[in-house]
């Protein structure tokens, strides 16, 4: 008989108000030291990062936090959400990542986040540079012009699940390895109706952080910035255009890599992580 | 290395049972377009039951593809370069355009990409 393996991750709720409202949120942790607080991509959850709350040379030293944004995964949407529409701003993003933070008393931690993650990372740098060691922005730019009609997201006439997920399915690069892609993607297809369209409004329209990058202070607060190659929504030239306007970035291009690294292909990621993460650790 | 037939769309997409499992609720017509060239692909519960080369005296279609030749030829490398390895990377560069009604497209997004990738050779194996 197969042997049944527990991994060393333990997932919690919390409950925290967060615009005047009780949520319920889901968090997975594993490991001790610098708290690294993950944050997943639009439409998803936190299990895309089960590769690095899984691999000992990350959490040997860095206690490693992945919630799930409300809305998303396992945090329920708050009371009376069936009388509004979902729609991520980016005050109501900070406000989050902040207010966890706080309620699990970490003590500076380093944020990492992807795509919306990514971009909300700027924003944290910009506006809280003082509240974090170190910032990793992944598939990481200031602004994305629309390209299609996320309408069609959320919309009686096409399936939400399906979809979203043949959105995402172009967005993960060609070699990764097929088990992680379609894991990838099924954590698309599990998305709550208009969730994914509601987290593109801050990545598309709210979140625009152009005029402002001039304004991050890397001296305050080191920002690390990684893209896969063959990202097509956060192109490596998104990245490096915005590490241009921010002196101190450091970037990083990963070969091969799509949008989702940590989920894609967490083994070919967490080998470019390890410098950044050893980096701070050393700090 | 020369571009993949389109004409052989049925063979390809017909023998693969997951994919015309995937797209079993779409009875379209795709009209492509390839540079100069165009092509009607009739789809019957996922099967390509013909694809017509053009050209046509007032074609009837449900949705098209338009793309120029050189970008779908970086689409079907083995390997693509990155921003041409999927539709939608096409579509962010601008290559491809879609017209006619795009609901049957977005409802079957996942079928459609994987039928136009059918026609991709298959990697070399070292």
């Amino acid at each position: 008989m197969m042997r049944a393996t527990i991994e060393p991750i333990t997932g919690r709720y919390m409950r925290l108000d967060h615009k005047g409202r009780e949520h319920r949120i889901y968090f997975e942790e594993a490991g001790q030291g610098i708290p690294l607080v993950c944050l997943h991509t639009a439409g998803s959850d936190g299990r895309q990062f089960r590769g690095i709350l899984n691999d000992p040379r990350v959490t040997r030293d860095f206690r490693v936090i992945a919630f799930d944004l409300p809305w998303h995964g396992k945090s329920s949407p708050p009371a009376g959400w069936q009388d509004g529409d979902y729609q991520l701003t980016s005050a109501d993003y900070t406000d989050i990542i902040l207010t966890v933070c706080r309620a699990l008393e970490l003590d500076r931690p380093v944020a990492m986040g992807c795509s919306i993650g990514g971009r909300i990372a700027l924003h944290l740098a910009m506006e809280h540079a003082g509240e974090f060691r170190a910032i990793i922005g992944l598939q990481s730019s200031a602004h994305v012009h629309p390209y299609y009609d996320t309408t069609w997201l959320h919309h009686p006439d096409v399936n939400g699940g399906e979809v979203c997920a043949a959105i995402a399915a172009g967005l993960v690069g060609p070699n990764a390895p097929d088990a992680h892609r379609w894991e990838t993607v099924w954590h698309y297809m599990q998305g709550g109706p208009g969730i994914f369209k509601g987290d593109l409004y801050f990545y598309k329209v709210d979140g625009d952080i152009r005029h402002r990058l001039s304004e991050i202070d890397t001296s305050r607060c080191p920002l690390y910035l990684l893209t896969g190659e063959y990202d097509y929504s956060c192109s490596p030239a998104d990245t490096l255009e915005t590490a241009a306007c921010i002196p101190g970035a450091t970037v990083s291009i990963m070969p091969g890599l799509g949008h989702f690294p940590m989920s894609e292909d967490p083994d070919g990621f967490i080998a470019h992580l390890l410098p950044v993460l050893s980096e701070i650790a050393h700090r | 290395m020369p571009r993949p037939d389109v004409l052989s769309l049925p063979e390809l997409v017909n023998a693969n049972e997951r994919l015309v499992h995937r797209g079993r609720f779409l009875t379209a017509v795709m009209r492509l377009d390839i540079g100069a060239d165009a092509y009607l692909i009739s789809i019957d519960r996922g099967r390509i039951a013909e694809v017509r080369k053009g050209p046509f005296v007032m074609p009837s279609w449900t949705f098209g593809l338009s793309c120029r030749a050189d970008a779908l030829d970086q689409f079907w490398k083995p390997l693509p370069p990155p921003g041409f390895h999927d539709l939608f990377a096409l579509l962010r560069r601008g290559e491809l355009t879609l017209s006619g009604n795009l609901q049957p497209f977005m409802a079957n997004l996942l079928y459609i990409k994987d039928v136009m990738a059918s026609l991709r050779s298959p990697k070399e194996t070292a």
